[in-house]
């Protein structure tokens, strides 16, 4: 849940965000909230990787897997069940 | 070897005759001036790893009047091999694209020891560095002309960012940025060689394409060949991206796209990537892209998978085709100024009126 939270600040203050007050729910999705520019993209990869310690796959870059905090949290849970 | 980008330069018995920190006084060495300010007009950088110090270091070179051409000096007293990696993260570029010059075999041998991809020169032999195949550039661009002036104005950028309090988007509007894409022309093909030869990061395929070849694209009815420039409030980027597009008949194929790093923290490869996914959804095509993975664009591939393209084909060996169904496409962001081909031919067409 922690680790939620922390990927939730992570992207609120990486992400450049069209309107001034937005605010980000765990269903919003994050490529309409802001603007997915390639540093913010690498970032949001590198920060994933490394705070969970997993390896995102190329075939795993899907933009629907990166689409809201939920379906990135689906994506850490399948991957990290999978390993254990 | 690849053409070189920086030279970093010792000064002591270097740039000038005689050791600043011991009585007497220095002599700027004959024809260094001539040959910094030619370098510097080929689009070379100037940079230094001197163990001195940096006040008086700088005040010498200023009484020479050359300190404006060296950007990022490394003037301390640690490992010069040090200082070259802090000039190279700086400047952002490859290590294999830096020479290093000093009088001391003990000074190039320590750099070279650590750095093995830079050339080290004995700085006596500094002139024969003018007729040197690496830093001969092909073309001289008007870009090769401004490059030091951008890494300065960049400089001033960077610190105004830093001190800059609130939001990245409030920073990034008062920067008042334009962007411009427009149909290459033909003064544009030698910059435009030059960024398929210069730019590794932000590179789609890493190919390098001849003049002839990009000369045959830009007349041909079946390519569209687009280069782009960045502006702001602080001067131009120049001529920093480009995109080549073959038109097919059920689709857009686009052969290759590039983006200077020096416009990385501005988004505005995504804009190029925007606007070429809109042309081609109103040309009611699909989008096709060649892309190549090599060890340094990452970057570029996660771009192109994050603006939600799929791999088509992949031989396993890094060629990866892409398909985009351009069902998603982000808008442009607000904070820039998007100047496209299509108003550039309205505003003409309004003057001829």
């Amino acid at each position: 849940m922690q680790q939620k939270e922390q990927l939730r600040q992570f992207i609120a203050s990486n992400l450049i965000v069209f309107e001034d007050e937005a605010d980000l729910k765990d269903d919003d999705n994050i490529f309409q909230l802001g603007y997915v520019n390639s540093l913010f993209a690498m970032k949001l990869l590198n920060y994933i990787e490394s705070e969970f310690d997993v390896k995102i796959e190329t075939e795993e870059m899907d933009i629907k897997n990166f689409s809201s905090i939920n379906n990135i949290m689906a994506l850490l849970d399948k991957k990290l069940g999978v390993k254990e | 070897m690849k053409e070189v980008k920086c030279i970093v330069w010792d000064l002591d018995n270097t740039i000038w005759e005689g050791v600043l920190t011991e009585p007497g006084e220095v002599k700027l060495r004959s024809g260094m001036a001539e040959a910094i300010k030619e370098l510097d007009r080929r689009g070379i950088l100037h940079s230094i790893a001197s163990k001195n110090n940096l006040d008086d270091a700088m005040a010498q070179l200023k009484a020479f009047g050359i300190s404006e051409y060296f950007l990022f000096p490394e003037v301390h007293w640690d490992v010069k091999s040090g200082s070259v990696s802090r000039i190279k993260e700086n400047l952002n570029i490859g290590m294999d694209t830096i020479v290093f010059v000093d009088d001391q075999a003990f000074e190039r041998d320590e750099v070279s020891s650590v750095n093995a991809e830079v050339e080290t020169f004995d700085a006596l032999d500094f002139h024969a560095l003018l007729d040197n195949p690496r830093l001969m550039p092909r073309f001289i661009t008007e870009d090769s002309g401004r490059r030091r002036l951008m890494y300065q104005e960049e400089i001033v950028r960077k610190k105004e960012e830093e001190v800059y309090k609130g939001p990245q988007e409030g920073f990034l509007a008062s920067l008042n940025m334009e962007f411009s894409i427009s149909e290459a022309k033909e003064e544009d093909l030698q910059r435009a060689v030059e960024l398929t030869e210069r730019t590794n990061q932000l590179n789609a395929t890493g190919r390098t394409y001849s003049y002839e070849e990009l000369q045959s694209f830009m007349t041909s009815e079946d390519h569209r060949l687009y280069i782009c420039e960045l502006t702001d409030k602080y001067g131009s980027y120049g001529k920093i991206g480009l995109a080549l597009i073959e038109i097919a008949d059920s689709y857009w194929h686009l052969k290759m796209m590039l983006m200077s790093c020096r416009v990385l923290s501005r988004s505005v490869g995504t804009v190029l990537m925007t606007y070429i996914m809109n042309q081609a959804k109103a040309d009611d095509k699909k989008l096709r892209a060649d892309f190549k993975q090599t060890d340094r664009n990452k970057m570029m591939y996660v771009t192109y998978r994050f603006s939600n393209f799929s791999e088509y084909e992949n031989d396993g060996q890094g060629n990866i085709v892409f398909e985009n169904d351009l069902t998603q496409i982000q808008p442009f962001p607000h904070y820039i100024k998007v100047n496209l081909p299509e108003d550039v031919c309205a505003e003409s067409s309004v003057a001829a009126e």
